[in-house]
């Protein structure tokens, strides 16, 4: 992106890109949301979700906390909350693909859902992988000379903000998604892999506040660290409600009197 | 909570089971954070001075807390949509894993991991006693609320 040793790529290259990229969703998504319109109602807390998740991955790629991210660690560390977290979670609350699923003609429909059938969507889009890949990406980032290197080759720095943002979403998906999910894990597997997946990220922080990455000065490093930490947890929190939310609903009593021989029932009044 | 199939729950003991996740997860995340984070500043979010150990074992306890946090007042929903919740058993088994909670903060990761003290740049034996006594009375008070209202439910 547009630093002093991006002159290569042409300055904003990368940003007209991504820019370009979240007006197409948006303008896409807003088409479908018309087009199906007369079918069935969209619900608008989708539409706005997907817009405020947009939102946020603009925010986190172009403009100037994008631009302050390359000198400031805390600029940085906010830009991923954006990027990595709450970005998927809003993106992922929009159902872009149960949306995609009613407006694409009906091939190219059926093409989507045997591409979201396939070993592959399955396997990166398991919890546990898609875990890995997320807490993963953060770990070489940051303990490794990744974070050095991302800031010397755009390119790189493409890289990683892609896979920031990829291993969000599919992790987000994983754990809390609506959209149609043939393989979903189970709620014990989801709930597991969100409590090691906020530890990890809980851990990292404290490292990061002990250690900051080569080239940030230590007030930064503090601040971003505590700025990941407590930022981070607000997601990590929403994501637990989201989680027990589908527990709630799918355990809903279906029996009048649903309870077990022995029981105490409350008191008659 | 997988695996038991909607119409056999036992409201009571998912009554105490919320209560006491609840009661432990508030005092693990929002009491430690509020209290003595924000309010008194007596411990920060990291010392410095931790082992990798103890940062690790930080960093679990803290997500469990607040995943118990919520998953208790989930099961509380739950229970309120079965049937009239006893609050006063609810409660009590709240002051139960409040007490219990601390008094495992105070011995085992104060004292044993490490994890934080306290206070910092103060005698600390007092700060201790008075942590891991006063738990003790909470988790005490807690257990005696539990025996009371199950009396009384057994007495209707």
């Amino acid at each position: 992106m547009s630093h002093e040793h991006g002159a290569a790529v042409g300055p904003g290259l990368v940003e007209l890109l991504v820019a370009a990229g979240v007006l197409a969703a948006a303008v896409g998504y807003l088409r479908a949301v018309r087009s199906t319109r007369e079918r069935a109602a969209w619900p608008v807390r989708r539409t706005l979700s997907w817009l405020a998740g947009l939102g946020c991955v603009a925010a986190a790629l172009v403009g100037p906390l994008a631009a302050a991210a390359h000198a400031s660690f805390t600029a940085h560390a906010a830009a991923h909350v954006l990027l990595g977290m709450l970005g998927p979670l809003m993106l992922v609350l929009g159902a872009p693909v149960t949306l995609a699923l009613r407006a694409l003609p009906l091939e190219r429909a059926r093409l989507l859902s045997r591409v979201l059938r396939s070993p592959v969507v399955r396997v990166v889009g398991h919890p546990v992988v898609a875990g890995a890949l997320n807490a993963g990406g953060l770990w070489l980032l940051y303990r490794s000379d990744l974070f050095a290197l991302m800031h010397e080759h755009p390119p790189v720095h493409a890289a990683v903000h892609a896979h920031v943002f990829l291993a969000g979403y599919l992790f987000t998906a994983a754990l809390v998604g609506v959209d149609p999910q043939p393989h979903r894990a189970s709620l014990r597997v989801r709930s597991v892999v969100l409590v090691a997946f906020i530890a990890l990220h809980s851990i990292l922080a404290k490292q990061l506040y002990a250690f900051p990455p080569t080239g940030v000065g230590s007030i930064d490093g503090q601040v971003g660290a505590q700025v990941m930490y407590y930022a981070g947890d607000v997601v990590d929190v929403t994501l637990i409600v989201l989680l027990l939310a589908g527990w709630y609903r799918s355990t809903r009593p279906r029996l009048a009197f649903p309870v077990t021989a022995g029981t105490h029932l409350r008191p008659e009044p | 909570m997988t695996t038991d199939a909607s119409t056999r729950v036992d409201p009571d003991r998912r009554t105490l089971l919320s209560g006491i996740l609840f009661g432990c997860g508030i005092a693990a995340s929002l009491i430690d954070l509020f209290v003595f984070h924000l309010a008194l500043q007596w411990h920060h979010f990291y010392d410095l001075s931790s082992t990798a150990v103890a940062i690790t074992a930080d960093g679990f306890f803290h997500a469990v807390a607040w995943f118990i946090t919520v998953a208790g007042l989930f099961l509380l929903a739950d229970v309120r949509r079965r049937v009239e919740v006893h609050w006063a058993r609810w409660v009590a088994a709240v002051v139960t894993g409040v007490g219990a909670f601390q008094l495992f903060d105070g011995v085992v990761d104060h004292k044993l991991l490490g994890i934080h003290q306290i206070r910092y740049g103060v005698d600390l034996l007092p700060y201790d006693l008075v942590w891991i006594g006063s738990s003790a009375v909470v988790l005490a008070v807690g257990l005696v609320l539990l025996r009371r209202t199950r009396r009384r439910r057994d007495a209707r």
